[in-house]
Formats: structure tokens, C-alpha cells, sequence
């Protein structure tokens, strides 16, 4: 009988999953503002998703505080696991999308869930936010109207790494040797297009390692290096295979200054355990990450010091922590560039929300007052433009913390535009869409 | 009392033969078709359709195909995410290289190629089985790991080694909606689930349970090992090869390899045990508690209203889910299908049991 009645119960419950839908949309409340945030706490990129999830939330509640919301209107926001899995990440996607008046933007937090989604993103007319990854192609807002790739794509991180390189080799590439050792995942191959169109214009040899997920085993591929002498490599990793690479590089003898990471594997929790091990490791920022704000100390102030933090204390002003807040910040201004359109006060759409995504122009006065002004430059998008502008910089982990080792670069555009063209002309054939004009 | 079969005579073979023998059988069966097809589209949401109703349909027929080589034929296979990823990869090629591929014949031409790259994986099934015969599907899921990562003509080129489907077209006809996916999905499964069913009734179902239960034993009586282990192979990586397509093309939309990682793989093994081997129904139970007992333990402390954090709710969920696979494996080892011809043999007599 017991088991019968669990049986029954369970059925019961199987049934109720389609009236939940239902009741989730009933919740829907004028006055606010949803903004979903699909973040990783747990899974294999946790250590980097945490502090990441945490900034993302903590920036919103800072705004709820301070301001009481963008021009009165409350934001309110829901996580949703994915743990970086695809099928996870759509199912958040889809729950998600219609919460509330509907979702602000998709920060997706994974370069697989950015593909799922994406398509799907042209017919439900919600935004896909990317800030510093996903589809380096949907810089072109021409034909991606729905992403935003914001401050900077892989292309971009790429190019920047090689402009620094190029730099303490007295301005020419020829005839080095660099590596590529990556995730072997969408988000490693990122790259690869953007590398083999500088290699053979400039005359350098590119040479790929990938590395199977999670990346925990990378003996027989530092060993390789360790033969090829490849003068330098760039690191394009995540998570668990960030430390274990830099171990790798430490045992296999290969100099940590001649290795440039992406910037997800530039952050604290990666290399402060190794210490003094991993001197000299260089990282692309995409913001200055050494910098702290005025943005920190009000976190502190009107979050933390009230006991509504997030995370711990001791993650304000940490890479990762702070890249959630940015993430945040350009979600927040977005709402407010398109309320100064649609009107102040208002709970806007989801494609209201696009517009401002596509009108955002923080200059340096505005980030000042946000509060970050020490930690990005301007940032400008268009109707052509969806990545606003890509400057990024030159960390250098000295044993102890990151140290900034560079001024601000600029991606050069010479061998990115024709790419990113190309590449979202084919995306457009692929999938038939109309291309809009921005004339 | 609502089970009760007096007067229900079968005068002729295929009145015998048939599918459901038990007319309420039937009328359920049919009702819940009609349901399926008419009334749910009508009424669920958009969401329920996405994340709920369209991958429990693909998933169910992965554990269809699944259930045919484990549960009928006795050879276990930890490679179901590779067949998946063959027919996944296999349909995408054929419609992006084929100029007006319709849809359905991609999916199918998926299929078959799982067949071609099951049956050949089958082949050490001939001399290993059990535990063994795992491991050596378990070198089906790493080769197609590492040949969808590596070969860059199977993902078109593709910068990033991810690819993405374009429109949904069959004969002139574009599914765009969930409610159309739903459809498809539904409409395939059904057909796939009426002919593994009617299969495993027939002679060919009837060699691998034999195969199954004692292999010495089947060729004694005649039945050929090789033709018997391989068309389960075939069969089962056919069905779930397309299930691979619907669950990239349909659900997914553009994938990369660690859709069909060895998780996938796992994940369906799981599917099958806990619906119930050897059970065409069994492989939808299953499913149903994968797909929707997460989303459950995700909902329920909101119904609470609990407030756990995303971290918290993540591990409860993975402890909650182990404990009741642990628990419905102690109390029910042949799975929910068994739980479930218990409860209709029971009702039988009900409410006057002897």
C-alpha cells in the first residue's frame, strides 16, 4: 500500500509540472524589472563561476539599495543552474525567458549555451548578453540583432595577446613559433580562425594543442611544447585546467612569462595557490583588474556591511567578482538607456531592452560615476557595432597578486573586421537570415 | 473491478495477436494518444514544451533504442551518447551538403549511419559480453569524443567545432513552434514506439530474449548468435541514432561533442534500469523520472518558498536523486514498468482481492 501511495504521489506531482509554467507567469509584478541570470556554481568551472555569479548578484542588489532601482523601478533577478551544460542551460533559457515581463537579457555564461541559445534568440526576441566570449562573429549587429558580444570578443583577446607579443619582439611576429593550448571545446577553437589569418599574413607558424575537457591531464601535451620550443604560447583555458597547466608548464620547465592566458584563466583563484610557481603568468584583462573603485567600496557599504552579500567579503575586488559586476553594470545601463526612450519609470520589454543594449554609450564621465571608472574605458555600441569597443590590457602575476603590465590595447581591426564579416555572412546564409540595414 | 476481462473473447487469431489483448487497455492507450496529440498541444506552455515535453519525448526514444539492446538483448552498451552523436552529426551533414535535403530523410539517413557504426561496434559483442562487452562500447563514446572534436569536415568547417541547424523543413511544411516540434517529436516517437513494440513480439524480439537469457541455450534451438546480437545492435542504434538528430536538430538547435558526452550515455543507462528493462513502456518511465524529477526538485522549494541558493538546490538535488534511484532500485529492482504491471495486476481483482 506504502508503495502504491508514493507511486501515486509521484504522478501527481509529474502532472503538476505543466500548471507550474502556468504559475510562474501569474508572479508577474508591474514594478519591476527581471534580469535571469544563469550562472555555474557547481560542475567543473565552479571555482570561476562562483565569484562570477556572485558579482553578477551582488551589483543588482547594490542598485536595489542605492538607487531603489533604475529611476524607481525595482530589479528583480532569478539564478538558474546550469553547471556549464547545454541541455541545462536551455532548459534555464526557456523557464526563464518569460518570467516577469519578460527577460532583460541572456548572459549565458558559456560559449555552448551562447550557440544553443542564439537561435532561438531570433524568434523569442530576448537579448544575448556576452561580455568577453561567445560568438566572436556577432560583433555584426547587422546580423545578429539579438547579441551583444560587449567590451570583447576571443578574436579580439587573440589579436591583444599577439600585439603584446609582437611588442617585446621589436614589432615583428616572423618566423616565431607560437602555441595554442586550448579547451577543446567551442570556447578553445575560438580562436583558431583569427590566429591562422594573422600566422599567414604575418609569417609566424601557429601550432595547436587542444586539451580534452576538463583539461585535469596536460602532461603529454607540455611535453610536446617542451620538444617543439615554441617561443610563446597562449593559454586558453578554464577552470581545473587553468592550475593544472601552469603545474605542468612549472614541472616541464617551460617559462611562465611566455605564457599568455585568456582572461578566464587569468583570475586569483588560478594561480594563487601555485604562488611563487606561477611568476611571470600573463593574462589578457578586459577590464583592470588590478584596479579597485569607488563601485567596491559602496558594494561594501550599502551590500555587504548590511550583511546581504552574496559571497564572502574577501571576493570584492577579485578578477572574476568583478567581472560579474561589470556584466551587471552594462545590463543595468542598457535598462536605462532604453527607459530615457521609452520612458523613465517603466517596466520595459524585452526588445525595448534590446534598444538600449544597441544605444549604450558609457563615456568616461559615466563610468566615473558609476563607480567604474578605474576599472574599464568608454564603451560605445551601434546598430553595426554589437561589441561597443574592445580595449583590454596585460596582467602579470609577480607571486603574489596581478600586477598590470601593459597600457590599454585595441584590437587591430585590419584582420578582425574582414573575419567577422565573413564569418556572419556565412551564419546568415546558414540560417536564412534577412540582414538588416544600419543605414 | 475496472480490469475486470470477463467477456472479452477473442474469436480469431489476430483479435489474439493484438497489441493492447484487454479492451480497457486499448481505450486507455488510445485516450492517451489522443491526448498527447490533440489536447496537450492545446494546453501547455510554451515552456512546458521546451524544457519539458520535447525532451522527455527525445530522450524517451533514445531509451527506446537503449532498451532494445540492454533490456531485450542482454548486452549491455555504455556507448549510447556516441550513437546519438553519430546520427546527430550524420543529419547535420546530410542537410547541410545536400541542397533541399527534406528533414525527415536526414533524420532517417542519421539513423542509418548510427546503424552502420553500431553494427560495427556490435561486432566484439560475438565474443565478449557483460561487463566486458561495456568497456568495449565505452571505446565507441571516447572514438566519437575525439573524431567529432578532431575532424573538422564532420562539423563543416566549423571554427569552433560547434555546429547549428538552420530551419526546420519538411515537404514545404517549417516547424518553428514548440507546439510543431512537439509534434514531430511525438509523431515519430509513437511510430518508433508501435514498431519496437510490434518487434519485440515477433520472431526477431523473441531471438535476442532468447540470446538474452542463455545464448548456449538459443543456438542450440537454432538461433544464429551473430545475426541475432547484431540486428539488436542495429536496431537499437537505428532508433537511437535518430534520436541523436531529433535531440540536436529539434531540442538543441546547435550543439558541440559534449552534448553527447559519456554522461548522455550514463544518463540513458539509468533511464532504462529504473523505467525497467525488457519494457517498451519501461523506457518512457524512465525517462519521465530523469527529465522531470530534477525540474521537480528544482521547483518544489519554491512552492515552499524556501529561499536556497542556486549552489544549495544544485546539491540537494543530485543527493535527492541518488537516494530515490537507491531506493526504487531496493524496493522495485525491475523498475517502474514493473511497478506499474504490479498496480494493474493488482487492479484486476480489485476491490475484491482473493
Amino acid at each position: 500500500m506504502q508503495l502504491k501511495k508514493i507511486a501515486l504521489a509521484a504522478a501527481v506531482a509529474a502532472a503538476g509540472i505543466s500548471a507550474l509554467a502556468t504559475s510562474t507567469l501569474a508572479q508577474a509584478q508591474a514594478a519591476e524589472q527581471f534580469i535571469p541570470l544563469l550562472v555555474y556554481r557547481t560542475g567543473q568551472f565552479a571555482p570561476l563561476g562562483i565569484p562570477w555569479a556572485d558579482g553578477k548578484q551582488d551589483y543588482l542588489k547594490l542598485v536595489n539599495a542605492r538607487d531603489g532601482g533604475v529611476n524607481g523601478v525595482k530589479l528583480a533577478y532569478e539564478e538558474c543552474e546550469t553547471a556549464y551544460d547545454a541541455a541545462k542551460g536551455v532548459e534555464c533559457y526557456e523557464r526563464l525567458k518569460t518570467k516577469g515581463t519578460g527577460a532583460s537579457g541572456f548572459d549565458p555564461q558559456s560559449t555552448g549555451i551562447t550557440f544553443a541559445v542564439t537561435d532561438k534568440a531570433f524568434n523569442d526576441k530576448v537579448t544575448i548578453e556576452t561580455m568577453g566570449y561567445g560568438l566572436s562573429q556577432s560583433v555584426d549587429g547587422t546580423v545578429f540583432q539579438w547579441n551583444f558580444p560587449l567590451l570583447g570578443t576571443y578574436w579580439t583577446a587573440a589579436d591583444v595577446m599577439l600585439q603584446d607579443i609582437a611588442k617585446k619582439e621589436k614589432g615583428s611576429l616572423k618566423g616565431k613559433k607560437i602555441a595554442l593550448v586550448y579547451h577543446d571545446s567551442p570556447y578553445g577553437k575560438e580562436p583558431i580562425a583569427l590566429l591562422q589569418k594573422r600566422a599567414a599574413a604575418e609569417g609566424f607558424e601557429v601550432s595547436l594543442f587542444p586539451v580534452t575537457p576538463p583539461g585535469v591531464e596536460q602532461k603529454s601535451t607540455w611535453l610536446q611544447i617542451r620538444q617543439q620550443k615554441p617561443d610563446y604560447v597562449l593559454f586558453w583555458s578554464a577552470g581545473v585546467m587553468t592550475p593544472a597547466g601552469i603545474r605542468e608548464a612549472q614541472a616541464s620547465g617551460y617559462p611562465r612569462e611566455k605564457i599568455y592566458a585568456v582572461w578566464w584563466a587569468g583570475s586569483d583563484h588560478d594561480v594563487k595557490d601555485i604562488g611563487a610557481g606561477a611568476k611571470g603568468y600573463n593574462a589578457v584583462t578586459i577590464h583592470n583588474s588590478a584596479a579597485k573603485d569607488k563601485v567596491h567600496d559602496e558594494l561594501k557599504k550599502y551590500v555587504y556591511d548590511k550583511g546581504q552579500g552574496t559571497g564572502p567579503a574577501s571576493s570584492i575586488g577579485t578578477i572574476a567578482h568583478t567581472r560579474g559586476m561589470m556584466i551587471s553594470m552594462l545590463q543595468v545601463e542598457a535598462i536605462r538607456a532604453a527607459q530615457d526612450k521609452y520612458g523613465k519609470g517603466k517596466t520595459l520589454t524585452p526588445e525595448q531592452v534590446r534598444w538600449g543594449f544597441e544605444h549604450l554609450d558609457l563615456n568616461a564621465d559615466r563610468l566615473k560615476a558609476l563607480g567604474f571608472g578605474e576599472v574599464m574605458r568608454p564603451v560605445k555600441t551601434s546598430c553595426q557595432d554589437h561589441m561597443g569597443d574592445d580595449w583590454a590590457r596585460i596582467v602579470q602575476w609577480d607571486g603574489g597578486k596581478w600586477e598590470i603590465k601593459s597600457d590599454w590595447y585595441q584590437s587591430d581591426k585590419t584582420h578582425i573586421t574582414p573575419l567577422v564579416q565573413e564569418y556572419a555572412a556565412k551564419y546568415a546564409k546558414d540560417k536564412n537570415i534577412t540582414v538588416r540595414s544600419c543605414l | 473491478m475496472f480490469y475486470r476481462e470477463n467477456g472479452q473473447f477473442k474469436g480469431n487469431y489476430s483479435a489474439d495477436l493484438a497489441l493492447f489483448p484487454i479492451a480497457q487497455d486499448r481505450w486507455a492507450m488510445l485516450a492517451f494518444v489522443a491526448i498527447a496529440f490533440i489536447a496537450v498541444p492545446a494546453f501547455a506552455s510554451d515552456y512546458s514544451f521546451r524544457a519539458v515535453l520535447i525532451p522527455f519525448l527525445i530522450l524517451s526514444l533514445a531509451a527506446l533504442g537503449l532498451n532494445i539492446l540492454v533490456g531485450y538483448c542482454g548486452q549491455i552498451s555504455l556507448g549510447t551518447g556516441a550513437f546519438m552523436a553519430v546520427g546527430a552529426y550524420a543529419a547535420y551533414n546530410l542537410q547541410v551538403r545536400i541542397p533541399g535535403m527534406p528533414l525527415l530523410l536526414s533524420l532517417l539517413g542519421g539513423g542509418l549511419c548510427a546503424t552502420v557504426f553500431g553494427v560495427l561496434f556490435g561486432i566484439p559483442s560475438l565474443r565478449i559480453r557483460g561487463l566486458y562487452l561495456a568497456v568495449a562500447t565505452l571505446a565507441a563514446q571516447f572514438f566519437v569524443d575525439w573524431f567529432t572534436n578532431r575532424m573538422k569536415w564532420v562539423t563543416n568547417d566549423s571554427s569552433s567545432g560547434s555546429v547549428s541547424i538552420g530551419k526546420l523543413e519538411m515537404f514545404g511544411y517549417q516547424f518553428d513552434t514548440p507546439v510543431q516540434k512537439y509534434l514531430l517529436c511525438l509523431t515519430i516517437v509513437t511510430v518508433f514506439g508501435l514498431l519496437a513494440k510490434n518487434l519485440v513480439r515477433g520472431a526477431v524480439g523473441r531471438e535476442w530474449m532468447a540470446m538474452r537469457d542463455m545464448d548456449v541455450a538459443a543456438s542450440v534451438i537454432g538461433i544464429r548468435p551473430v545475426y541475432a546480437k547484431l540486428s539488436a545492435f542495429a536496431v537499437s542504434s537505428f532508433i537511437v541514432g535518430v534520436a541523436g538528430a531529433l535531440w540536436g536538430f529539434v531540442h538543441l538547435g546547435a550543439w558541440e561533442p559534449a552534448a553527447f558526452g559519456i554522461d548522455k550515455s550514463f544518463q540513458l543507462l539509468f533511464m532504462i534500469i529504473i523505467g525497467g528493462l525488457g519494457s517498451i513502456a519501461g523506457s518512457f518511465f524512465g525517462a519521465a523520472f530523469i527529465v522531470l524529477l530534477p525540474l521537480l526538485l528544482n521547483y518544489v522549494p519554491h512552492w515552499l518558498g524556501l529561499n536556497l541558493s542556486t549552489a544549495t538546490a544544485s546539491q540537494l538535488e543530485h543527493m535527492i536523486f541518488g537516494a530515490l534511484i537507491v531506493f526504487f532500485l531496493i524496493v522495485e529492482p525491475h523498475g517502474l514498468a514493473r511497478l506499474w504491471s504490479t498496480a494493474r495486476q493488482k487492479l484486476r481483482l480489485w476491490p475484491f482481492p482473493h
